[in-house]
């Protein structure tokens, strides 16, 4: 319980801390809040100011930080620039994709880098180890940008390109995790005595090595979500890596600042989660 | 396995050196435009064909393998001094400072990478002349880059800090900054040089990832990305494979660096 509220606490001290950097980047940005009445020739200087006060341009970062965390508590994103759209509407449209493509990537990525982990290290297979140290190797050097590129071009659904971003990471990890576990006297002994693969390593590899994979868990989800912008982008898919791309182009900052601190949000929760999950068991046996 | 590490470092020498040279290797300038030669195929004047306005592709190649290849280090070396600086004073000082450089660095470690430099990108002004936007693109990548690093050399700073030499060199009487430039820093080089090898693939990938999505350097100025954005117009039913050759250069050379960091680790 103690552990849970102190992440609760981390996760709302750094959301805090972003939401300031976020509101002081919108604060500063060039023609923040320029609105086109003021060329109204008709105005006087009094309608004028009015305007700009209505829309706190002349306060200072302090009092727009708390005006703006207020909008943030009452669940108001402000509105993009670029797009005439709430924020808040624009998430709820294009996230979905972004959470689709996500947990697909995520799911092809460590199926496919556990699996040649596991076959790698149980069948001692030198092919195979190559074969996915390359494969792997290959991958770790394209920027996923090029990696979507090539998916378009060989007409292959742009979703599992994240998959194939994941993929080298969770490899190499938990390659190099399994390849100490196994290593392990109690795991020698054990296949000394005659225990088979499967069992080996179900009940003496994955238990040694589960608690620093569950870590790269978190650690992939946020690779994941970076890797969105680009692979959307080029893809072509509607999710809020696409938005991002979009706003940045646009220069839309306070959209960009509300999609870094939802990813961010993400990030944390997705990291809290597995260090819980991480440190539960210890906490039971204690 | 350390001739293949030789072997990287050679060709990443031979690279160097080739980019360095363009003026004189490159048969044209990266901007010169053979006009009446758009999209041609590979030639004897033009060994990798040129591109659709007619400007030469290997010459291209050549100038933007030198900003990446140059300016890559150089934004690894100002994240690896922003990290030595940051993680450095904290590991040293301790207590407050310590937990408020770390609390920063969980901060920038908390904000998703890509998000937090197009972010800062797209404050800065996005129609600036070429020469600006490489400046302004790789002094982004290293001064958002040194998060990580900061807490390797943080770490490294207390455990050094804690060591009998330290405690020695105090108890002779040195002071604050003495002890942490003779005695400390010098022993944090190895941790330094490992992360500022490590940055540099890292920040040639990102550099890509940022020309071709349109916010990294700026036309006519070649750099890795905006060579790969060229991909973007790829047909397969004219199927132009030398248009590839940028995808196996950047592959062979990060790879190599790669090579080489493992070079590093084993002489270490």
């Amino acid at each position: 319980m103690r552990r849970l509220s102190r992440h609760a606490a981390k996760i709302l001290v750094v959301l805090l801390l972003s939401g300031f950097l976020g509101a002081t980047l919108v604060r500063f940005a060039p023609g923040f809040r320029v609105d086109e009445q003021e060329l109204d020739t008709r105005l006087s200087h009094a309608s004028i100011q009015a305007i700009r006060q209505s829309q706190g341009r002349d306060s200072g970062l302090v009092a727009f930080y708390f005006v703006y965390l207020a909008r943030l508590l009452r669940g108001d994103l402000g509105s993009s620039r670029t797009l005439q759209q709430p924020v808040r509407q624009l998430l709820a449209e294009r996230f979905p994709e972004t959470l689709k493509s996500v947990g697909l990537g995520l799911a092809l990525g460590w199926t496919l880098g556990l699996a040649l982990a596991v076959a790698a290290v149980m069948w001692r297979s030198c092919g195979i180890d190559l074969f996915a140290s390359l494969l792997a190797g290959t991958v770790l050097c394209l920027p996923a940008a090029v990696l979507a590129l090539l998916f378009v071009i060989a007409h292959a659904p742009g979703r599992l390109v994240l998959g194939v971003i994941v993929f080298p990471k969770v490899f190499r990890y938990a390659h190099s995790l399994l390849e100490h576990s196994a290593s392990l006297p109690h795991v020698l002994t054990a296949r000394a005595k005659g225990v088979g693969d499967f069992r080996v390593l179900l009940w003496h590899i994955l238990p040694v090595a589960g608690p620093q994979l569950l870590a790269l868990a978190g650690v992939s989800v946020s690779m994941a979500f970076a890797a969105a912008i680009p692979v959307e982008a080029l893809c072509d898919l509607p999710g809020i890596g696409q938005l991002a791309w979009k706003a940045a182009l646009g220069r839309d900052l306070e959209l960009l600042v509300s999609l870094t601190m939802v990813v961010t949000m993400l990030t944390l929760l997705a990291n809290s989660v597995t260090d819980l999950l991480h440190h539960s068991p210890q906490e039971g046996e204690a | 396995m350390k001739w293949i590490c030789r072997a990287a470092i050679g060709f990443l020498v031979l690279l160097l050196g080739a980019c360095l040279l363009s003026e004189f290797v490159a048969p044209a300038s990266y901007a010169h435009q053979f006009r009446d030669l758009p999209d041609a195929p590979p030639s004897r004047q033009h060994l990798l064909g040129t591109d659709d306005l007619g400007r030469d592709r290997l010459s291209r190649l050549l100038y933007g393998t030198r900003v990446s290849l140059l300016l890559a280090p150089a934004a690894a070396l100002l994240s690896s001094l922003l990290a030595a600086l940051i993680g450095g004073i904290a590991g040293f000082a301790g207590g407050w400072l310590e937990r408020c450089a770390m609390a920063a660095t969980d901060l920038f470690l908390s904000l998703p990478w890509l998000f937090l430099l197009i972010t800062v990108r797209a404050l800065l002004p996005l129609n600036v002349s070429p020469l600006a936007s490489v400046a302004i693109t790789f002094a982004l990548l290293g001064s958002l880059g040194w998060a990580a690093a900061a807490r390797v050399i943080c770490a490294n700073t207390r455990s050094l800090c804690a060591s009998d030499f330290v405690l020695l060199a105090r108890a002779s009487g040195n002071g604050g900054g003495r002890l942490f430039w003779r005695h400390v820093l010098p022993n944090l080089k190895p941790v330094l040089g490992a992360q500022f090898w490590i940055s540099i693939p890292v920040f040639i990938l990102t550099e890509a990832n940022l020309g071709i999505l349109g916010l990294g350097v700026a036309e006519p100025l070649p750099s890795w990305g905006s060579l790969l954005r060229e991909l973007e117009s790829f047909s397969a039913f004219s199927v132009h494979l030398w248009q590839f050759i940028p995808v196996v250069l950047l592959v062979v050379t990060v790879s190599c660096f790669h090579l080489a960091m493992q070079k590093q680790e084993l002489s270490s």
